[in-house]
């Protein structure tokens, strides 16, 4: 296990480094000049040079990448471009509202998918069956910014329940907070909902054929107690790594689904960086996503051993 | 049963929500995007000076009427031989923390915008040679050589006076913590999310601020602006679209406030600098037949509902620099037509036509395309990325581009910068001394008259080149609850806040 560990461990370092040159190089790719972005509608020739000196964009590519990375290995990921503001700063504002969106929006997704995949398997072929494949289907279907703004027609506007967009912190005042959050995180997670209620229905239809459920059921047991403690356990391991991925996906930033609430989240830090060409935005952005999802993978794996013994080298 | 009581608990906790969002008494402003660093000597977007007219005043404001109004300055005059100009400064006026605006502190301000490393402001105040203090309410600018647009320079940022204290012990991070004489103090900002102010009590005009916070709040998407505002979740938003200005009039409980822009939109023609050598590039019949060619009513109509504005020079019909001796000319296709046969051209005239993304480019480059067509030209829509198109502009590879001006007050601000043959943004590239000297002339004279002569000559010049084909003059539209009372649109587009209430 320990081994297993290090040889992990060992293995992020160069991937992060591979992802940093290609972050900085792809960047490099996009058209259009960052000073002239900059400079708005004031585009002085002086002072777009003296931009370009200032952020050391007029100095060859790998010295700007060494200024780069020399300053994120002593935590300092340089300041946005437009706004002057230190990328760190901007990435701990940004990052605690991903992470509260994407987590409610996995919570629901499993509140919704995993009891409906369940009931569908379960019921296989009957109305229960049907209809929770609809709503799949309907989920996988619907488009992020249709569906939102739908919400806020029906929620914001003709009742009069919830915010139409913006964010408050948890820790400022969580009523407020949740109820800021709930439309976009359920548009987030009535997508994932659906996928979840596809892979969780398939995992079912499989253990329930299986031997030992038969055993299970010839032993005389509650058939609640089969689902619910014999077939489901098995069922689920499949889902909750594919809930692991896509909470990955959700924390890299749900860019149209924060445009459209207007929630200061990573998508919505990104993009904007993306169009203002604000370079120490996207690098260190795309890094600490990097570092993200490359974690996250990490705890996939540490649980698959805990859980599979079988897995134990 | 259960179901029931679930649901009732459910509604009760949503309506929980409402009642604490109620409780709020700001004045919320729905922006459409987010404003960028709020330094008025390095900040360069429009939609910062929205927000900065809620904190940092200037030394001189306009009117409705494109008056130059002293606001942090009392007066000010110009010397007889336009080298220098004295400014009287309002006494009692204090920075928001508590330091005195004197002579000393307009003098940093304006030396800051002068020298700072990196600053917008420098091609603005270029005419200034150095700042004297005459007094400890008066400062003179001894300037280059005279230049009759420096007032209404610092009617705009270049004349907001920043805390020389509060300054120099932030440098060039004062932005995150910007500190002006203006009506509301900053309190603090999250990117991308708000931005929010509190009353100055010792604002020097104090008595006309009513509301005791403004918070600003960047929504992208118009669609999503509107529904904040109709939802009670904001009270005063921004750049409505004109196609949703039916529906807004129609709702009670909104009002609307507008002006036409002080700006334009143009299709720039690439004359000196189109690498391709295209036919627009070759003689002015060419480009005087795709101007014939195209009806600036109809699109208005069409695109805009009609509330847009035509137009054919650079400052909108109602402007006190209009020329009213050239007036918008009728689409006329045979006479494009015959100016295309005199040209020696034979249709189709093709075109590489630069369009920046977005619906209120895309639409009417359609249906210049479609107009244009008619008269035996194809232009080809490229449809491009700002910030890409802006490269290529700059690089000349185009031929005809789609391009904005947000405008300024004084005339020269919406013309020396894109005609001068020496000027930055001239991406067409035309180079005309005629053009040149009646910029520099229209300059160096302070009688509106004579600069209007001046101007006109200029008219002339660019309707007969057509360097830059002007199309029409967006509204602003500004959209607000009744709750607000006491709003009036400035033809500049920004929000001031001095004599708004919240019932």
């Amino acid at each position: 296990m320990l081994n297993f560990l290090a040889r992990r461990l060992a293995q992020i370092v160069p991937t992060l480094f591979f992802v940093s040159v290609l972050i900085f190089s792809l960047q490099q790719l996009l058209p259009g000049d960052p000073a002239l972005v900059m400079a708005g509608e004031e585009r002085d020739p002086a002072v777009i040079e003296q931009i370009r000196h200032q952020y050391r964009l007029d100095q060859p590519i790998p010295v700007q990448y060494a200024y780069w990375v020399g300053g994120v290995l002593r935590g300092d990921f340089g300041e946005s471009l437009r706004n002057k503001m230190p990328v760190r700063e901007l990435i701990a504002q940004k990052l605690p509202v991903t992470l509260q969106l994407g987590s409610m929006a996995i919570l629901i997704a499993v509140l919704i998918g995993i009891p409906a995949g369940i009931v569908a398997a379960v019921k296989k072929g009957t109305a229960w069956d049907y209809g929770a494949n609809l709503f799949a289907l309907w989920g996988i279907s619907t488009p992020n910014f249709w569906l939102g703004i739908m919400l806020i027609f029906l929620f914001s506007i003709e009742l009069g329940w919830l915010p139409a967009s913006g964010y408050v912190s948890l820790t400022e005042n969580w009523r407020a907070s949740i109820a800021a959050t709930i439309m976009p995180a359920f548009v987030l997670g009535n997508a994932i909902a659906a996928i979840l209620m596809r892979h969780t229905r398939s995992a079912m239809l499989q253990v329930l054929e299986s031997d030992y459920v038969r055993t299970a059921r010839a032993k005389g047991l509650l058939e609640r107690s089969v689902i619910l403690k014999h077939a489901m356990r098995n069922a689920l391991t499949p889902v909750i790594t594919l809930g692991a991925l896509e909470l990955g996906t959700l924390l890299s930033g749900a860019v149209l689904t924060e445009q459209i609430f207007s929630i200061p989240g990573f998508g919505k830090l990104i993009v904007d960086a993306v169009f203002n060409r604000d370079y120490a935005v996207v690098q260190g952005v795309v890094l600490v996503t990097a570092t993200i999802y490359i974690t996250l993978n990490l705890i996939a794996d540490i649980a698959y051993i805990l859980v599979n013994p079988r897995l134990r080298g | 049963m259960k179901t029931l009581r679930l649901a009732t608990t459910a509604a009760a906790f949503v309506l929980s929500f409402a009642a604490a969002a109620q409780a709020q008494t700001t004045l919320r402003i729905g922006l459409a995007e987010d404003p960028d660093v709020l330094d008025p000597t390095m900040a360069r977007t429009y939609v910062g000076r929205i927000v900065f007219s809620a904190f940092c005043d200037k030394l001189f404001d306009i009117d409705e009427k494109l008056n130059i109004v002293p606001q942090l300055a009392l007066s000010s005059e110009t010397a007889d031989d336009g080298k220098a100009l004295v400014i009287k400064l309002r006494p009692g006026v204090k920075f928001h923390d508590g330091e005195p605006f004197d002579a000393e502190a307009a003098k940093f301000s304006l030396e800051r915008h002068l020298t700072f490393p990196g600053s917008f402001r420098k091609p603005e105040l270029a005419s200034v040679d150095h700042v004297d203090v005459v007094d400890s309410l008066t400062i003179k600018l001894a300037l280059k050589a005279p230049f009759s647009p420096l007032l209404a320079q610092l009617t705009d940022r270049a004349g907001m006076m920043v805390s020389p204290k509060a300054a120099k012990a932030a440098g060039d991070k004062f932005g995150l913590h910007p500190v002006c004489a203006g009506p509301y103090k900053f309190v603090e900002r999250v990117q991308q999310d708000r931005i929010v102010f509190e009353k100055f009590t010792d604002y020097w005009n104090k008595d006309n601020v009513f509301i005791d916070r403004i918070v600003f709040q960047p929504i992208v998407d118009a669609t999503v602006r509107l529904a904040n505002l109709k939802s009670g979740g904001l009270d005063l938003i921004e750049r409505v679209l004109a196609t949703d200005l039916k529906e807004v009039r129609a709702d009670s409980r909104l009002k609307v406030a507008t002006a036409i822009e002080l700006g334009y939109q143009g299709v720039t023609l690439n004359i000196g600098k189109d690498k391709a050598k295209g036919p627009l590039s070759q003689s002015a019949k060419i480009r005087q037949a795709l101007d014939r060619a195209i009806d600036r009513d109809a699109i208005n109509q069409v695109v805009f509902n009609g509330e847009f504005q035509p137009g054919n020079q650079w400052v909108n019909p109602g402007h006190p620099y209009y020329q009213k001796s050239l007036p918008l000319r009728a689409r006329n296709v045979e006479k494009a037509k015959a100016l295309l046969k005199e040209a020696g051209v034979t249709p189709p005239v093709s075109v590489d036509f630069l369009v920046p993304k977005g619906a209120e480019t895309e639409t009417p480059a359609q249906v210049i395309q479609s107009m244009a067509a008619e008269a035996g030209f194809d232009l080809k829509i490229r449809l491009t990325e700002f910030a890409t198109g802006l490269k290529q502009a700059e690089a000349g590879d185009y031929q005809a581009y789609m391009l904005a001006w947000s405008g300024r007050v004084d005339p020269d601000g919406n013309s020396y910068v894109f005609l001068h043959s020496d000027a930055p943004q001239n991406y067409s590239g035309w180079n005309n001394a005629q053009a040149d000297q009646a910029l520099d002339e229209a300059r160096l004279v302070t009688d509106p008259a004579k600069r209007k002569a001046i101007y006109e000559r200029l008219a002339n010049l660019v309707q007969d080149e057509e360097p830059i084909l002007y199309l029409y003059h967006r509204r602003i539209i500004i959209a607000h609850t009744t709750k607000l009372e006491g709003y009036k649109q400035m033809p500049d587009g920004l929000v001031r806040v001095i004599g708004l209430k919240l019932k």
